[in-house]
């Protein structure tokens, strides 16, 4: 990856249609990398989620026609909540295979053009239209019944769940390109609008408009491009089926650094874990040679939708055992080391997990999330965030490797990709 | 409006016909200096949209056609003998063609979530419970609503529950809904 670029997230962008506003990211992208014609780009790949938001069939075109990149190769690439990474992927695949050099994947996302709960009604869409979204379709419902069991499985408790929501409005609170930047406490969040118990408003990520964009090139072009490319060193892939309800009650998949011993009485993913994250982070880590995620990574972005999924996502992604996510936010892992939340936090920065704010205060644009994620890891790991942001505030001193995480439906499509220091 | 002698019209039949719906606009003064349209507000008009679809629950109508008659089918796998409480034709584990069997109608909840908001269509029936039920010799959950209790402080994972059928049928999964019964 040589360059990325974001939109600012924002609730609504009457000002601009999404050709527009893909066109803010993709500019900033290609101005961050001065030494890169647009004539050298040989392709794109562009994602957003639904045709139901923008109206427009096509859409993708549209935008790539405005960023003045045809005739050169283009597709679109949709996966639900996981479309952004999977785009990413895509386009990774495009140069991994020889077929580009330079390659530019972009995302977008216009939710504003209904109101919120008729998006909410778009969204539960992807869930099953004979089984489950006639019986009250709605996603928020569906994280809350996984969580519930989550915690009677384990014993999570709402307040760390609130911890996760304290920790990213936090992080946000140094992220120019955030949409929700605020001051939180775990009152604050438990004393918010419940939603779909137990989870509030604040557990919650916002719909958003915004755009994202990656450059992504072959090693050879990159150091021709830029002096701090980042290298994509692992990918993986998870899928699960659609239906919560028809999800295996079986055998834990094993992370190199776990045991079956580990979970002698765990049934294996039920609808209290992702399958699809653990089989995506496996094949990833296999990919870059990670065999103890904790050690071997500087920090992650992950689709932190709710508060409960990102702690559901930790325990995938083996930063420790199924069903120790809530002791791993509560003892103050994922937090990071530079920044006062307010709290007692023992092991306060061991793995910051979303330094950017994440979804719930960065805001979820879907087709562009994954993407957004892919930019401000690589502006972490380039050591560019002060530059970037206007604020080092929220740069790692050490940032080599970084995971990014993209994820759709109730864990049905999973991206994992690793991104390296590449000079 | 059609006009009689299509092939000759007169000159103002070429005029387009002016209409009073949708959005009207009398007048939006534009600039001299065409330079300042650059600052001028967006431009935000309502599109409708409405569609009624066909849907066919196809090799699932049986399940509908179940619930009408009060009882609740699912799949089993001759194969694997994988049953599935909400039906599928094929068998995920194996890919076998699966068969109708009848499923228990008590079980007992497995997750339970009470919803305040959601989606525009259901928002008039809130607050409302979802639950997915657990049933014995069964593998996978159904999902479903539960009626009677007022708040989730009501529901505990693992309480029994009952299926109860609505007497009309819409033939919609919500023909069944769950009570407790302990
Ligand atoms: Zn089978």
């Amino acid at each position: 990856m040589v360059s990325g670029g974001v939109s600012k997230f924002a609730k609504a962008r009457p000002d601009a249609t999404f050709q527009k506003i893909v066109k803010e990211s993709f500019d900033y992208a290609m101005n961050d990398v001065p030494k890169l014609k647009h004539s050298r780009i040989d392709g794109s790949v562009v994602s957003y989620f639904s045709d139901h938001f923008t109206r427009q069939l096509m859409a993708g075109i549209m935008a790539t026609d405005y960023l003045g990149l045809c005739p050169k190769p283009n597709k679109r690439v949709e996966g639900g909540g996981a479309t952004g990474g999977l785009c990413f992927q895509a386009g990774w695949e495009a140069v991994a295979s020889g077929r580009m050099n330079v390659c530019v994947a972009f995302g977008f996302e216009t939710m504003s053009h209904v109101p919120t709960w008729k998006g909410n009604e778009f969204i539960a869409l992807a869930s099953d239209v004979n089984f489950d979204y006639p019986v009250g379709g709605f996603y928020s419902g569906y994280y809350a019944m996984m969580v519930n069991r989550h915690m009677h499985e384990f014993g999570t408790t709402v307040e760390q769940l609130a911890m996760v929501s304290v920790k990213n409005h936090m992080n946000a609170y140094g992220n120019p390109y955030a949409q929700k930047r605020r001051k939180l406490t775990i009152a604050d969040v438990r004393n918010s609008t419940m939603v779909a118990y137990p989870l509030t408003l604040l557990d919650i990520c916002v719909m958003s408009d915004g755009a994202a964009t990656c450059i992504l090139a072959d090693e050879e072009t990159a150091f021709k491009l830029t002096d701090h490319p980042v290298k994509i060193t692992g990918v993986g892939t998870g899928t699960d089926m659609m239906r919560m309800a028809d999800r295996p009650h079986g055998e834990v998949i094993l992370a190199p650094n776990e045991k079956k011993s580990d979970y002698r009485n765990l049934k294996y993913p039920g609808v209290h874990s992702f399958r699809a994250g653990r089989s995506a982070g496996l094949q990833a880590y296999k990919m870059a040679g990670i065999t103890d995620p904790l050690k071997q990574l500087d920090f992650i972005e992950l689709h932190d939708a709710y508060t409960s999924s990102e702690i559901q996502t930790y325990e995938d992604l083996a930063l420790c055992k199924y069903g120790d996510g809530g002791k791993f936010v509560e003892a103050g892992c994922p937090f990071m080391p530079q920044i006062d939340y307010g709290m007692k936090l023992p092991m306060k920065g061991t793995l910051p997990v979303n330094p950017s704010g994440g979804l719930i205060a960065c805001g979820h644009p879907v087709g562009a999330t994954g993407l957004m994620q892919a930019v401000f890891a690589f502006w972490q790991i380039q050591g560019s965030i002060k530059k970037h942001y206007g604020n080092g505030e929220l740069q790692l001193k050490k940032a080599d490797r970084g995971l990014i995480h993209s994820h759709a439906g109730t864990g049905t499509y999973v991206t994992v990709s690793i991104m390296e220091r590449g000079w | 409006m059609a006009r009689k002698n299509p092939t000759n019209p007169p000159a103002e039949s070429k005029k387009v016909e002016e209409l009073m719906t949708g959005t009207t606009v009398f007048n939006i003064p534009l600039p001299a200096d065409l330079k300042a349209l650059k600052g001028m507000s967006p431009i935000v008009i309502k599109q409708p949209y409405h569609i009624d679809y066909i849907h066919s629950y196809g090799q699932d109508s049986p399940f509908f056609a179940g619930l009408s008659n009060g009882k609740l089918l699912g799949t089993m796998c001759g194969k694997c003998k994988y049953t599935y409480a909400t039906p599928r034709l094929a068998c995920a584990q194996c890919g076998r063609e699966t068969k109708w069997v009848e499923i228990p109608q008590s079980g007992r909840v497995h997750t339970f979530t009470t919803c305040y908001f959601g989606g525009e269509e259901f928002l008039k029936e809130t607050p409302f419970h979802l639950i997915l039920v657990e049933f014995e010799g069964v593998d996978t959950l159904f999902l479903s609503r539960l009626i009677g209790p007022v708040g989730p402080e009501d529901i505990r994972i693992g309480m029994k529950v009952k299926a109860k059928f609505r007497r009309n049928s819409q033939l919609k999964p919500t023909d069944v809904y769950f009570v407790p019964s302990e």
